[in-house]
């Protein structure tokens, strides 16, 4: 008996084991490696194992004594693997500026030389006396790292290794990171503003009507988004469409500023994002039984009665679901903001891809996705929360 | 049970199936990647179809928006998807340190010395000398603008300015538009006073800026009149004169020059064909054929003699042209990037 249930189970985790394994590749593993990259950090020690060791014991007053200068020549002497070499420059010069073209100087004196041992860092580059280097240098030593987490959120530590904020001037993570949540918050609360009493709509009319509501809705989703975005750039414009109209009817004098700004970055992205809200309270509103609003008004309640009493209640789930999505997505949103918003309205996606793509700055840039990753695990739980307690009883 | 062990092994079957026949796949044609836009159009007329046509063997074309980590990428993920690509005299330097591109075949480029110096390295070979100026629709603008102070008059030529997103080429500008000579412009803004002098001078013009990204931007932003000066790429705007019957002008002065250079993706399995094919787009009668189309300067000298006159005077290279320009110094950028740009963004977010 038992050995038969054994059997159906395994049989069953058989069946499910591609969604497993499809689990593991696509979402498993690039978190783990957004997590490792983020903390992780041996680019230095490997490629400069001997200065690790003689570092170590430097107080970070002044300069190294001369058995770190004489590891690190030696290190540089032994380094062949470029790949790993360049990684460790990157590394450095995130740390402190300068420490590429630092380097760049250095490597090739010491792999000149005839005689390493005789190299004097001191004068290949004078910069060598600057402690500020060799403080980056010995950071970089321990494997493990928090500096990339505490730089997403503007803090670093200081020489003493104590936490400290950094400047306003110096950095400006967390407000980029608020201002996108404030973007995301504005486009989905104008998304439900339109997507409800959409929906409502298609789904009270039948045939060609609702069809052609649908498929107004769905229709821009085949459109590639950066189509629509700059579609919404030539409406928006100060010659557009928009204000030449305006103007041409005497309803203003001066283009109004449509773009950008924050007002350009919240329509596009509404439009952008609005099927994301009518389909799922349009699919809720048509599970609704149509003979309970005929109910309600035969028990008394006028349409605005019923509207707040039966039917906003009952679609409350699509609508959640619908906030939920177009949150979401909203957050990760890039392109639009980048071509429609002003100088304040740059998004958390935009700096990721700035230290991905632009200075291979892997560990800052998982640090800053995984600090996203929390923020909005944190507020999906949140929304669970709500979402479950709001469940209307009996619907 | 039995069913459901076959049913997964079929799955994965396929699957593993699936997979083999898109590395097989990947035994792939030249792929070359440049910037897109007129000019990527242009170098297609005349080099990647031609190229094709007398190899025999098809040749695809991407394009990119520029930066090293996308090429880090590329050469981290095994064999890269890209073998030719087009890059910036910092994506260069960084790329030919940290060994992600192949060496150049010299002796197939016809050597060192038929090149601007400047264009020569291991890794790389200039494509093209382009600049960074300051660009007005000359229909719109009854006076011309002449300088980077002028750029800053807002109340001379009220309207907005449009400028690339980032510290690089707003900074250089800033500096000039405060007096800084241009010679001095790198020495300035290597000293952390430097560097808050030319975040204080964009204050000034903060409220009126409207930031780009990509080349094609600023031509947009200059038709439409929605800016009525902005910084932009020489040759697109010539390449739009001529393709739109624009009449957009560049300030030379105080323009920013840089090379952009052709390099081989390590580990290309079309090394061989990646090296004819930027020695093809390097021979000088080929090279000379750009400047038609749009007006970068050329970096092989025997090529840029043979540039006509009447085409001469738009290149970044013209004498005339090169009077008061700077180039850019990619050494002070692939130390100072990050940086610099961390406080661009949080200068933005004030």
């Amino acid at each position: 008996m038992k050995a038969a249930i054994l059997r159906e189970r395994s049989g069953a985790l058989l069946l499910v084991s591609p969604v497993l394994v499809f689990m593991a590749v696509f979402f498993l593993w690039p978190l783990w490696a957004m997590v490792t990259a983020a903390f992780v950090d041996d680019a230095v020690s490997k490629v400069l194992p001997r200065t690790a060791a003689s570092i170590v014991s430097w107080d970070g007053q002044g300069i190294p004594s001369g058995a770190a200068h004489k590891a690190l020549v030696q290190d540089l002497t032994a380094a062949t693997d470029e790949q790993a070499l360049g990684e460790a420059v990157r590394r450095l010069n995130s740390a402190a500026s300068g420490f590429r073209t630092l380097l760049g100087r250095t490597i090739p004196a010491v792999k000149a030389a005839s005689d390493p041992a005789q190299v004097d860092l001191l004068t290949v580059d004078p910069r060598w006396k600057d402690t500020r280097f060799w403080v980056a240098l010995k950071e970089a030593m321990p494997p493990y790292t928090d500096r990339n987490i505490l730089a997403a959120v503007d803090m670093k530590r200081d020489g003493s290794g104590s936490i400290v904020l950094e400047g306003a001037d110096a950095s400006a993570h967390r407000l980029i990171m608020l201002r996108t949540l404030l973007v995301a918050a504005m486009v989905t609360i104008a998304c439900a503003a339109i997507g409800l009493p959409y929906a409502m709509l298609a789904a009270s009319l039948t045939g060609w009507k609702r069809s052609v509501l649908l498929l107004a809705v769905v229709l821009p989703l085949w459109t590639s988004l950066l189509v629509r975005t700059a579609a919404w750039f030539i409406l928006l414009q100060n010659e557009g469409l928009i204000n030449r109209a305006l103007q041409a009817i005497g309803l203003i004098d001066s283009p109004l500023p449509l773009i950008f700004n924050r007002l350009g970055v919240v329509i596009a992205m509404t439009h952008v994002l609005l099927p994301f809200m009518v389909l799922p309270i349009y699919s809720v509103i048509l599970g609704i039984p149509r003979n309970l609003m005929s109910a309600a008004q035969s028990m008394g309640a006028g349409p605005v009665r019923a509207f707040w009493r039966v039917l906003l209640p009952l679609s409350l789930p699509g609508l959640l679901s619908g906030s939920l999505l177009v949150f979401m997505v909203a957050i990760g949103y890039y392109i639009t903001p980048a071509l429609l918003g002003g100088a304040n309205d740059q998004m958390i996606s935009s700096v990721i891809a700035f230290y991905a793509t632009g200075t291979a700055n892997w560990g800052l840039a998982g640090a800053l996705g995984l600090i996203l990753l929390v923020v909005t695990t944190v507020l999906y739980t949140i929304y669970g929360r709500f979402s479950t307690s709001s469940q209307v009883p009996g619907a | 049970m039995r069913l459901a062990k076959k049913l997964t092994l079929v799955g994965y079957l396929t699957a593993l199936v699936a997979g083999a026949a898109v590395t097989s796949a990947q035994a792939r044609d030249l792929t070359i990647v440049s910037w897109g836009g007129n000019y990527q159009d242009a170098q297609k007329k005349i080099y990647f179809e031609p190229f094709a046509k007398k190899t025999g063997k098809p040749v695809l074309d991407e394009s990119w928006d520029g930066g090293i980590g996308v090429i880090a990428a590329k050469i981290k993920a095994g064999v890269p998807n890209w073998d030719v690509v087009q890059v910036e005299s910092e994506e260069l330097a960084l790329g030919c340190a940290d060994g992600y591109y192949e060496k150049l075949d010299w002796s197939k480029l016809g050597g060192k010395d038929a090149y601007l110096p400047a264009a020569v390295s291991d890794c790389g070979v200039g494509a093209i000398v382009w600049t960074t100026a300051l660009s007005y629709d000359a229909n719109r603008l009854k006076e011309a603008p002449q300088s980077w102070a002028d750029f800053w008059d807002t109340k001379k030529f009220p309207g907005k300015r449009g400028f690339r997103r980032g510290p690089k080429y707003a900074l250089e500008f800033a500096l000039m538009a405060d007096g800084v000579p241009p010679v001095d412009v790198y020495k300035v803004l290597s000293t952390p006073e430097g560097i808050d002098r030319a975040f204080k001078k964009l204050d000034e013009l903060k409220p009126n800026i409207v930031w780009w990204e990509s080349g094609a931007q600023p031509l947009q932003l200059l038709a439409s009149g929605e800016v009525v000066m902005t910084t932009a790429y020489n040759g697109r705007i010539s390449g739009i004169n001529k393709t739109e019957g624009k009449n957009f002008k560049v300030v030379w002065p105080g323009s920013l020059y840089a090379i952009d250079s052709w390099v081989i993706m390590k580990g290309s399995p079309n090394k061989d064909a990646a090296m004819d094919f930027i020695a093809f787009a390097n021979v000088p009668e080929n090279q000379v054929k750009l400047p038609e189309y749009i007006a970068y300067g050329l970096p092989n000298k025997a090529a840029a003699a043979a540039v006509p006159a009447n085409l001469q005077k738009d290149l970044p290279t013209a004498p005339e042209n090169l009077t008061g320009a700077v180039p850019l110094d990619a050494d002070f950028w692939i130390d100072n990037i990050e940086e610099l740009n961390k406080r661009f963004n949080a200068w933005l977010a004030k």
